[in-house]
């Protein structure tokens, strides 16, 4: 039988444990992955107690604790802090979210912080992400219509028709439903994944686009959109509530009865 | 001096900054056939325009008649009489033009029954100059800044503009007073890149983060100005800072002001609509600074709610569920999140929070920066627009939803001179080394920084001083005490500690890059706040409480070096552009 190793260099090992420093009686350990790529070592897993008595309640303000107080290299990416810009999203016991709006009061015991699965790793949590932002560029997300110079008025849209983009155009692209995805960790390259055939979704079902025979001929692939095998695991992880995989039966329907 | 690898690049514009107005820009610019970089220190749609929820301002008229002159006369109340009556006219009289083409660009507006944009009621938005509310506000949901910042985005793509993605900006490179482009570090790989371009677009937002509560990004750290401030430049009003009435209590997430706009409203203690006594006629709509100095008063007079009695209540949970489902779902989601708040049943807990910088890098209506020698002068090869800009349209206090419109209308605005000032493919002037070595000083200096104190220390301190010495109220006394508290500060510099010494995402030396970039600001405001002996919008002063046309109808403007700020005024622009409209005088502002 064939054995399956990792590569040498992506064995994570244990890293540094950092031990409490405030004599605080309510900590937390927080292990969190590490990776530096201006040396040779391997991937570690760094361990810190936190003191809980003086941390806000969110998974980030664990993380920014960590940085403040102990630890500066610590290295993430975060911006807006409530949930609306996309930038927090990581792997939080074992679940993809954002971390600013995820409670750790919710998390039981120990608590597991890794980068977005199957990225390539840049530093710490900070994963690659712009294989996918190539192929959101892919489906061309901008409203097609010839009727252009014609500035004066809206183009009309009933709200009923307008309702069809709720659930869709909320979308923040954080990417936390693509990174959840087995048939997006082996296919990648070449399959869109959720989040991107959730926003080309959007666009296909725009009453205002004049291209939706098109935009759907451009997902129909045996690679692009058939590799989705309704698993599921992007509904269950995206933070802002949101179905891609409802988009994507959407899109195979309309192709099937197109 | 270092040995950096440096890559060089030439283009005719560079747009720091892809937020909603540096991608507007970027679009004209693209357009216009200019080659054109967008430097951003994160992806696009992460920029903090898309926290904005309520809406976007101009008078369609399609809830109602409406009239542009009459949302002129609205945002130069809502200014105090501080804003430039020329910028504000170009804005109000472009707005319904600039939100027909973001509708055009794919924005999933709202929709009226007729199929038109939706429009919502908001603070400050009135009727035939004065009179009774109107609906002005174009909203997406409340979701409108990330409905708008995703659109733009795919139409920067649509144009092919060339994006520098986690590019951390530097400096401007500058000779004899003109931009001539632009040093940034990339942060993916740690290279330095040197940009020549003819036209330098600073659209990097405000600067929030000065402060300990803010409803601002943590990369609201208003990079622009502070690089404008390095090249010798002053920055404008900067004691202006909008305190958002409904940020969430203790965590400082934005409750939109569309909740008021939909029928909700504040109480105190008492269980009162306090805000009836404050605004007889507005009430709750009133502008956002006069909502949040009653919301103060309240709660200092002790009729604060909670343990502390230190904030209010926005109530909602008299709304249809259905019109909160359908006009309000994002603040259901956040009160739920970060308030533990069921708003169809319980209130908002709420206080005054740091929201908006009126201030900025000073510009004319056409986004060309400007600065004083002698007189108003342009600074060739630099424009500002946005939030980092100061136009100023906002003057001393900002309107709700006259932001997103500020972004589009002078996105364009500059776009449009741009191409009228330069040519596709011009060639570049040599400029001196010494301007990359100045910048790269600077830059090895804080990656080698060996001291004893985190910037992390330095920044709490900074924004501990500036919540409690440059707030909602101030007075001669708190400012000056401000003004020699904040440079303790900046002496913390001198002992400060970078643990990360690598190139490659090294945020530990972003966040003191940003720090510096940060005190710089808090410095210019905190001396502006001083300087200013009136009560103007934003700048409420418990020791002059009364507006002074006589001495103070003027724009601040702010120099900084080191620990020495000077100051400076220039006259606001007492006409407007073109003859369809009349100067509005200064009158008495009630609400």
């Amino acid at each position: 039988m064939v054995q399956f190793n990792l590569p040498q260099n992506s064995k994570i090992v244990e890293g540094k444990y950092y031990k409490d420093k405030t004599n605080s009686s309510n900590l937390k350990k927080v292990n969190v992955y590490r990776w530096d790529p201006s040396d040779d070592n391997n991937p570690r897993i760094d361990t810190f107690e936190v003191d809980m008595d003086k941390c806000g309640p969110k998974v980030l303000d664990i993380l920014f604790k960590i940085k403040n107080e102990i630890d500066s290299t610590l290295t993430f990416r975060r911006s807006c802090a409530h949930g609306v810009c996309g930038s927090c999203a990581m792997n939080v016991d074992g679940v993809n979210t954002l971390s600013c709006i995820k409670s750790h009061t919710d998390i039981k015991g120990e608590l597991n912080i890794y980068p977005l699965p199957h990225l390539k790793v840049i530093k710490d949590l900070i994963g690659d992400l712009s294989g996918l932002y190539k192929q959101y560029e892919s489906i061309q997300p901008w409203l097609k219509t010839t009727q252009t110079g014609q500035e004066k008025q809206e183009l009309l849209q009933s709200p009923n028709d307008r309702s069809k983009l709720d659930g869709y155009y909320e979308c923040i692209l954080c990417a936390c439903c693509s990174t959840s995805c087995p048939s997006y960790w082996w296919n990648g390259d070449k399959y869109l994944g959720p989040a991107v055939l959730l926003q080309a979704y959007r666009w296909i079902n725009d009453s205002r686009d004049e291209e939706k025979k098109e935009r759907l001929k451009k997902v129909a692939d045996e690679l692009k959109l058939y590799r989705c095998h309704t698993i599921m695991n992007c509904t269950n992880s995206c933070p802002k509530g949101l179905n891609p995989a409802k988009a994507i039966g959407s899109i195979k329907k309309m192709l099937a009865t197109s | 001096m270092s040995s950096y690898k440096i890559i060089d690049h030439e283009y005719d514009v560079v747009v720091l900054g892809a937020g909603g107005s540096g991608l507007r820009a970027a679009v004209g610019l693209s357009e216009a056939g200019l080659k054109t970089a967008c430097i951003t220190k994160v992806f696009p749609t992460r920029s903090h325009t898309s926290a904005a929820q309520g809406g976007i301002s101009a008078a369609l008229g399609n809830m109602g008649e409406d009239d542009w002159r009459w949302h002129m006369y609205d945002t130069v109340k809502g200014a105090d009489w501080l804003g430039d009556q020329d910028a504000i006219e170009y804005l109000c009289k472009e707005a319904p033009r600039a939100v027909i083409e973001l509708e055009r660009y794919g924005v999933p507006f709202s929709r009226t029954e007729d199929g038109k944009i939706y429009q919502r009621p908001f603070g400050g938005m009135t009727k035939n100059y004065g009179n009774e509310t109107v609906q002005r506000t174009c909203a997406v949901a409340d979701r409108t800044g990330h409905a708008i910042l995703h659109t733009l985005y795919g139409q920067a793509l649509k144009h092919n503009t060339e994006f520098f993605i986690e590019y951390f900006a530097l400096d401007l490179i500058m000779k004899n007073g003109e931009c001539k482009g632009v040093i940034a570090w990339n942060l993916m790989d740690g290279t330095i890149h040197r940009f020549r371009s003819h036209i330098t677009i600073v659209a990097t937002g405000g600067y929030g983060k000065v402060y300990y509560t803010a409803t601002s990004a943590h990369t609201c750290t208003g990079d622009g100005n502070a690089m404008v401030l390095r090249a010798g430049l002053p920055l404008q009003d900067m004691e202006f800072v909008q305190f958002h009435p409904t940020g969430i209590y203790g965590v400082g997430c934005l409750i939109s002001e569309g909740v008021r706009g939909e029928g909700g409203f504040l109480v105190n203690s008492k269980g009162e609509r306090f805000m009836e006594r404050y605004a007889p006629n507005a009430k709750d709509l009133a502008s956002r600074d006069v909502v949040s100095r009653s919301i103060a008063i309240e709660i200092n007079e002790g009729r604060g709610v909670g343990k502390e009695k230190d904030h209010v209540y926005l109530h909602m949970d008299h709304l249809d569920p259905k019109v909160i489902d359908k006009r309000l779902p994002g603040i259901s989601e956040v009160a739920k999140t970060f308030a533990n708040v069921d708003v169809t049943k319980q209130p908002i807990p709420v206080v005054p929070t740091v929201h908006y910088n009126m201030g900025g890098v000073p510009t004319n209506y056409k986004a060309e920066v400007l600065t004083l020698n002698g007189t108003e002068k342009t600074v060739p090869g630099l424009m500002a627009i946005g939030e980092a800009a100061c136009v100023s349209v906002h003057g001393a206090n900002r309107l709700g939803s006259n932001s997103l419109i500020d972004l589009v209308v002078f996105g364009r605005a500059a776009a449009k001179r741009a191409a009228e000032l330069i040519k596709p493919g011009m060639t570049h002037e040599e400029v001196a080394q010494s301007e990359t070595d100045k910048c790269l000083d600077r830059f090895e200096k804080m990656r080698n920084a060996n001291g004893g104190t985190r910037t992390s220390k330095l920044r709490l301190s900074m924004q501990k001083t500036m919540q409690s010495k440059c707030a909602v109220f101030r007075t001669e006394k708190t400012l000056k005490e401000g003004v020699n508290e904040i440079r303790k500060s900046l002496e913390g510099m001198n002992d400060l500690s970078v643990q990360d010494k690598s190139l490659v995402f090294n945020t530990d030396l972003v966040e003191t890059l940003e720090f510096d970039n940060l005190i710089s600001q808090a410095l210019t405001t905190m001396d502006s706040a001083y300087h200013r002996k009136e009560s103007r919008g934003a700048h409420a002063r418990e020791d002059y409480t009364k507006r002074d046309d006589k001495n103070f109808m003027k724009h601040t403007l702010a120099w900084q070096d080191g620990d020495k700020v000077t100051i400076k005024y220039r006259d606001v622009h007492a006409r407007t552009l073109t003859n369809d409209v009349q100067y509005f005088p200064p009158k008495e502002r009630v609400y």
